[in-house]
Formats: structure tokens, sequence, C-alpha cells
């Protein structure tokens, strides 16, 4: 376990070290931070002062050994837009972000179960096949469609008149493609709880929850269909092994058998793929974040590019590098708790 | 539990007394901008956004009315005393946010800081000094006679020099302009504007609290709390406003205007704006262009109406020239003149009937559909056999190519900070010097000494007439030079709730006065 451990962490510096040397090599090529920081009219030489002031006019070598000497005691830097340590406006946005994924996660996880285990025990039923078709559309829809159809319907309400009205069946219809709307489609609202330090949960309000759930929505519309399908094709797998068998041979009843030996098989490849997709989905969060202007790392980050806020942007990178480590770590030690005969550092059995 | 009743009922009545005294200011007002102010300090950046909040928070000495004129503000009056100096009159009785009395000590406070600050300096350049005659009465002192005086005291808005002075706890300077890391004004503020800043959180949410002690008492405004959100993305901002849940937004991007115009609940508010949308041509990079009949060719070439029409579908005005209605040197015998015949005529006359290859650059987030536009004309061009090698850049890179000028053409948009025609020919065709700054922005190379001198004349010209007068030749000089290719003048829109009586508050600067804003 320690040097499962040791190991891990001497990847992450590495990990760390190599994004922070990318992320300073592109800086070039992500424009000029002065022309956010100065009016079109500041002339040249007023320009230049700035630069030299802000270490900019340094050779990257110089810049680099700065940056990673002050990284090396903790300080990645100043973010020139908001003025204040890249960290900590990391961490006040990070919270808004964490909630997001947890909500997207939640809803994956208890649709994504059910329906997987469902479609597999009963792949014939009409309605596995409904949500195998509805999986299929909604893994190729981009979320910025999803998104934005959802806060159409559900944000600001469509109103329906395809069916001719004075029947009664098209009165019907047309009331029910109708939506009302009413669900808000932007921000995190305006009652937010403390809980610690910066962060502040959308959890306990009502208003947060109402906040939260297109985000959630869109963001799990990614991911859903893809675990969806994964549960059932392993699920599937796993039911015509011989112990399955073997085990309705002994007269187990269903339900022990589908949900205590099938499923637990199952999730094995399913928690090593859900780690490494927790770690994309704070990617995809730059897109869900941007559409329903979310104020999480998403959205500052994208923010952070057009402002050409260097700092900003290699901080983002390397906590973002680091929640992909922490994360596969972390999946990799669920893993042995589930299969006890998985050994983490790959010694010998 | 009659007892229980009564005394509810008596507690309720309490309550609503006093919302019933202050009836003046209780509305309370969600909008949505593009962006939130970068900062609290009003001279740390000159920016659309800023002076935004300069308006919400402050007050100028004097500031522009609908058509263009003057209203006088926290200046009661103004005469000149001589062809240098202009006399104010302060009004008596205005308390800033802190509680402190504004006085002349503020002004000067204020105009000092103005002439330290990175941004701003340039405008006050062709300021001497500020004389205090005494608590109420001062003079502006320009070292030569400045036509536009008037125009940039509308950028003096007085801070509260009391509480702008001496350290923080830190032990910084609290007067301190600091472009970047914290200073004291970035974060505090204390003016003498209608609204107070209460709370704020950088990119999230700012909220302005209507001020108690605000002096214009004959003010309509009628709310007593902003919340501005800054919504970047276009569709989620308009979204933001069909569905309910803010009631004011800007800018309204043009492929929504029709939406919002059909829409029952909304109300659209369109204004032609001030700011130019042109293209450069490099005569340093490019041979061809220093022949007028090639550059005439060109201008003949582009389409603007069609441009205005079908890529900005209306919402923008085409232009000729440089100045917009409104302003001097606005010549209203330009127009737009396009002509394929004529402009094949011309490259036939210049020797380039065969056409040449040039590059072109333009941004693709920065204006209003900047890279259609820019497709668009590289199309036109392509019609008088000139063949255009298009690459359209994020702004923030755009910017530094177009200071290494990096291609043939370049695409740049402008507005006058000094709402002034002058300040377009000084930027953008005045003969590029790097020691004066003239020029800053010419990426054409263009240079007509002539042309240059006749601007500084009427720079000096205090009588209105003779210096529109002049300024109009400029442009006729320009057109006939065809100096650049001008496209139009982007227009601006907002968009409101219907019980948001936007439309008084608007102006062609883009700044909404929302102290005097009304929601029924």
């Amino acid at each position: 376990m320690l040097a499962f451990l040791v190991q891990r962490i001497s990847q992450a510096l590495l990990v760390m070290f190599v994004i922070s040397v990318i992320a300073f090599a592109i800086q070039d090529g992500l424009g000029d931070p002065l022309q956010e920081m100065v009016g079109m009219s500041v002339s040249e030489e007023e320009r230049e002062a700035i630069r030299e002031e802000l270490g900019l006019n340094d050779p990257m070598v110089v810049q680099y050994l700065r940056f990673a000497g002050n990284a090396l005691q903790g300080d990645l830097g100043n973010s020139y837009f908001y003025s204040k340590p890249t960290l900590e406006v990391i961490a006040e946005h990070l919270p808004a972000t964490l909630e997001l994924v947890i909500g997207a996660s939640l809803i994956i996880v208890f649709l994504s179960v059910p329906i997987g285990v469902y479609a597999a025990i009963r792949p014939q039923a009409w309605l596995s096949k409904f949500f195998m078709g509805v999986s299929t559309v909604g893994i190729s829809i981009p979320v910025f469609l999803t998104a934005i159809v959802l806060i159409q319907l559900f944000s600001i309400g469509v109103t329906v008149n395809w069916f001719p009205s004075d029947t009664g069946w098209g009165q019907w219809l047309n009331e029910f493609f109708t939506t009302e709307g009413g669900l808000p489609s932007y921000g995190r609202g305006d009652e937010l709880t403390h809980l610690f330090g910066t962060w502040e949960s959308g959890f306990f309000t009502g208003t947060g929850l109402m906040h939260l759930i297109l985000p959630s929505v869109s963001l799990a519309s990614i991911m859903l269909p893809l675990f969806i399908r994964l549960i059932r094709a392993e699920m599937m797998e796993v039911l015509q092994s011989d112990y399955i068998r073997y085990a309705r041979a002994k007269g187990l009843s269903a339900g022990r058998i589908n949900f205590l030996h099938a499923l637990k098989n199952t999730m094995l490849p399913v928690i090593t793929v859900g780690g490494v997709q927790i770690g994309i989905m704070v990617a995809y969060t730059i897109l869900t974040e941007t559409v329903f202007q979310w104020p999480g790392v998403g959205l500052m980050f994208l923010e952070a590019i057009t402002r050409s806020d260097i700092p900003l942007i290699v901080a983002y990178l390397m906590v973002v590098g680091l929640i992909f480590v922490i994360t596969n770590t972390v999946v990799d030690l669920v893993y042995g708790l589930v299969n006890p005969t998985v050994k983490l550092t790959g010694k010998k059995a | 539990m009659k007892k229980l009743i009564a005394a509810f009922v008596g507690s309720m009545a309490l309550a609503s007394a006093p919302v019933a005294l202050s009836a003046e200011a209780t509305k309370e007002l969600k909008m949505a901008y593009d962006a939130d102010p970068v900062t609290l300090d009003i001279h740390e950046q000159l920016s659309g956004g800023i002076l935004q909040l300069s308006h919400m928070t402050f007050d100028p000495l004097l500031r522009w009315t609908h058509d263009l004129g003057f209203e006088p503000r926290l200046a009661e009056s103004w005469e000149r005393v001589d062809e240098n100096t202009m006399r104010f009159k302060l009004r008596e009785g205005v308390k800033f946010h802190s509680g402190n009395e504004l006085t002349t000590a503020d002004v000067k406070f204020t105009f000092d800081r103005l002439k330290e600050s990175q941004d701003f300096k340039a405008i006050f350049k062709p300021f001497s000094g500020i004389n205090v005659i005494d608590d109420y009465t001062f003079e502006l002192v320009t070292s030569e006679p400045y036509p536009l005086l008037l125009n940039t005291a509308t950028y003096i808005f007085p801070l509260d020099s009391e509480f702008y002075s001496g350290q923080t706890e830190g032990g910084k300077d609290k007067s301190a302009i600091t472009k970047h890391g914290n200073s004291f004004a970035s974060e505090n503020l204390s003016g003498t504007g209608p609204y107070t800043v209460t709370e704020r959180k950088q990119g999230v949410r700012v909220e302005f609290e209507r001020f108690d002690d605000y002096w214009d008492t004959e003010s309509p405004g009628n709310v007593g709390k902003i919340v501005l959100t800054p919504i970047k993305e276009n569709n989620t901002r308009v979204s933001a406003l069909l569905s309910g849940g803010v009631d004011f937004i800007a800018p309204v991007p043009p492929n929504d205007l029709e939406r919002i115009r059909n829409d029952k609940n909304a109300n659209l508010v369109t204004m032609s704006g001030t700011r130019i949308i042109l293209f450069h041509m490099n005569q340093e990079r490019v041979e061809a262009f220093k022949n007028p009949k090639v550059r005439q060719a060109i201008a003949y070439a582009i389409n603007q109406e069609g441009i205005a029409a079908k890529i900005m579908k209306g919402f923008a005005t085409p232009a000729a020239q440089l100045s917009p209605a409104g302003y001097q040197g606005h010549n209203e015998s330009l127009t737009p003149r396009f002509d394929v015949a004529k402009a094949q005529q011309l490259m036939k006359e210049a020797g380039y009937e065969d056409g040449f290859t040039i590059t072109m650059m333009a941004p693709n987030n920065r204006y209003v559909n900047d890279d259609k536009i820019a497709q668009a004309v590289a199309a036109m061009l392509a019609r008088i056999n000139i063949k255009v090698d298009l690459k359209t850049l994020p702004k923030a890179q755009y910017w530094p190519e177009y200071d290494n000028r990096a291609a043939d053409m370049m695409m740049i948009g402008w507005h006058a900070d000094t709402e002034d025609s002058a300040n377009f020919y000084e930027f953008l065709t005045f003969c590029p010097d790097a020691d004066s700054g003239a020029g800053q922005y010419n990426a054409g190379n263009y240079c007509n000494p002539e042309i240059d001198a006749l601007v500084q004349k009427a720079n000096v010209e205090t009588d209105l007439d003779k210096r529109a007068a002049m300024l109009q030749e400029v442009e006729q000089r320009l057109y006939d030079d065809a100096a650049f290719v001008p496209l139009h003048w982007q227009d601006l829109a907002w968009a409101s709730k219907k019980n948001v009586n936007i439309e008084p508050v608007l102006n062609v600067m883009n700044f909404p006065y929302l102290g005097d804003l009304v929601v029924e």
C-alpha cells in the first residue's frame, strides 16, 4: 500500500512537471495578456512598461524557473484578471464544478445501473429496446445542443399548435407537447449554503437544487448512454458465465443471482471506466458551464483563455492534471475493495 | 387566538409601512451583460464596462444627452473664461457614499489621478492643469485652445478624495492605480452615483443598492436594487431574458433580434452605433496598394450595403467614412460606392487587370460577425481578381499579429473615446510615428501629411462650425484617396422585459443611465 502511494505521488509530480512545461511552452500562442488589461488607445511605451513590470520580457527559461521556484513553495502566481493568487481563484470556482459533476454522477448512477441491468436481463423487452434506442440518440447529440434544447423546453417553454385544436385529440396533443418552462437557465441562484472554506453549496436550498437540474442533466446526457451500454454488455457476459449457471442450478433466487453475484462482477470494468470518465467529465464541464453560465472552473478556464490569463491557465491545467491522478488512484484503491484478488503494485499474489 | 391574529396583522402593517414610504426606489432589476466590471477602480481601465460602472456608481461633471449634446450633472454650469480656460461651478450639497461632501478638492484629486492613469492620461494630455478658485468653483486649463474640452470633461467622475487618501492597513497607498495585483481602489468604492456596490463576486455577480442620499432627487429612477450577472454566451443571455430569469440584457446578438422582437414579453431597442469596422490596406507590404487606383478599385468592389443587409441582418449602418452621423466630421455626401464594373476598370487602368494575391487577417470573436464579414470581403475582392489568403484568429492572438502588421489587409473596429471625429484620424489614418504615438493603429501605413496638418488645425479651432467644415473636408479627402476600406458602423441593441422602460436611459455611447431607469 505504501509503495503504491509513493509510486503514485511520484507519478503525479512527473505529470505536474510535464503539464507545467507544456503550458509554458504554448503561452506564446495564447496571445498578449496586455490586450485585456489596457484600453486600445494606450501607447506602446506604457504597454512596454507594464510588460517589463510583469516580467513578460524575460527569456522563457527565466520565466519558467521563476515560476517553478514559486510553484515548489505552493505559489502558482497571480491571475492577471482576478488579481489574486491563481490557486485561490480556482478554489473559489472548484466547488461549483464539483457540485455539477456530483449532480451529474448521481443521475448517471441512479439511472444507468437499473436500466443497464434490466436491459441485460430482459434483452427482448420493448422497454429495453426503447432505452437502447434513446441511448444511441443521446450519445450522438453534442452536449451543446442538448443544453440549448433543454433550456428552450424547460426554461423558456414551448407553445405547440401543430395539431387542430378544435378536435379533442388535437387539443390533447398540443397540450401534451406544450411545456411551461420556468426552470432557471443560468447560474447557481442566490441562495447558497456556506459549508466550509470557499465551498458554497446549492444542494441544500430549493432554488439551489432547481438551478442544478438542467446543467446536471446536460452533463449526464453525454455519459449516461455509455454507462447503460457498458453495464448491459458486461452484465450479459457475466450472466453467461459458469458460476451464474451453477447458482441457478443450485436454485438461488433470481434477485440474489442478478444483484449480488452478477452485478458485483459487472461493476469492475464499470468502475475503471467511471474513474477515467469522471476526469473527462471535468473537461466536459467547460461546455456545460459555458451554456449555463455556471460559475465553475470550466467557465473560468475558457474565459482565462480568451483573456490570455496565462498564470491561471497554467494553474488550471496543473490542478486538473492532479484531479486526474487522484481519481485514478482512488479507482485503483476501490478496485481492490471490490475484487480482493487484484494486487495494487502488481506483486506476486 | 384573536389576540394573536391581531398582533400578526399589526406586525404586518408595521412591516409594510416603511416599504410604502420609500416606494420611489423599491424595484429590483436583474440584468445580464456579456461581462462584469474588471475592477472597481474606474481609472484602471478605459473600457465600455468600466464606463458603465462609472455611470452607475459615480456621476460625471456633465454627461451626453441623446442627441450628443451635454447636460449638467455635478457641474451646475460652465463658462469659457478665455481661449484656454473653462470655469465650472460645482453643485452644492452632493454627498459621497461615505458621507463626505463633494468639493473642488475632490475634483482636483480626480483630475490629478486621471493624469496618472495609464489608460486615461492620453485623453487628458491637452490639459495643463486645474485651478481651484473656491470650494465650489474651479477652472480647467488647456495648453492650447481645445474644442473638445467638454467632451473630455464627461470622463471626470469625481472621486471621494478623503476615502481614497491615506494608507491601507497593509501600508499601501489607497490612491494607487494598479493594473495587476490588488489595490485599495480596485476593491472599494465611494462615489456620488445613484448606486453603491454591496456585493461583488468577480465573474459571477455584482449587487448594487440605491444610495439613500443620492443628490439627484429629481431622477425618475425607481430601481432600489440591481443584480448584474455576466453571461458571456449569447444564447444563454437571450434565454435568460426569455425565460424571465433576468429583466434586461445587453448586447443582443444579431441572430436573436427577430426572436426577441417576436416575443410578446420582451422589448427590443436598437440604435445605429458609432463603432466603425474597416480594413486597412498595407502599403508597406503590398506595392500595388501604393497606387490610389488600386485602393479605389477595392473600395468600389466592396458592397457595404450587402454586408449590412445579408451578414449583419440589417444590424449595421453601411459606411463610406469614419465619422458616424452626429459627429462633427460626418460628411453627408459620402455614400458607399459599390460598382464592380468601375472597380474592374480601375484595376485595368492601374495595370493590375490580372490581379494579385494578398493575405488578410481578421479576428473571429471581437466584433459582431467579424469572421463572416472578412470572408465576404475576400469573396468580393475575387471579382476584381485579387486572390485573398484569409486567416481569422481569436482576439487574444489577433492583436499581437495586428501590432506586427502581419497581413496585407487587416480588420479593425474603432470607437472614438472622445466621441469626436479627430480621434479616428489620429489613431487610424495619421502617418505612423512611433515616437509621438500617432497612427498607432494605422495598419495601412497610409500617410498624407496634408490631411494630418488639417486635423491638427481643426484640433485647436474652437469655432465649432469652422471645425466641422475642416473635419468634413478630411473625410472627403480620405474618401477620394481610398485610404482604407470602411464597412459599417456596428449597431447597438438592448432588450428587456416589457415592464422595464429602458429606452429613455439608453444612448449611443452604450452607457445606460440606470440611475434614471423606471420599472413599472
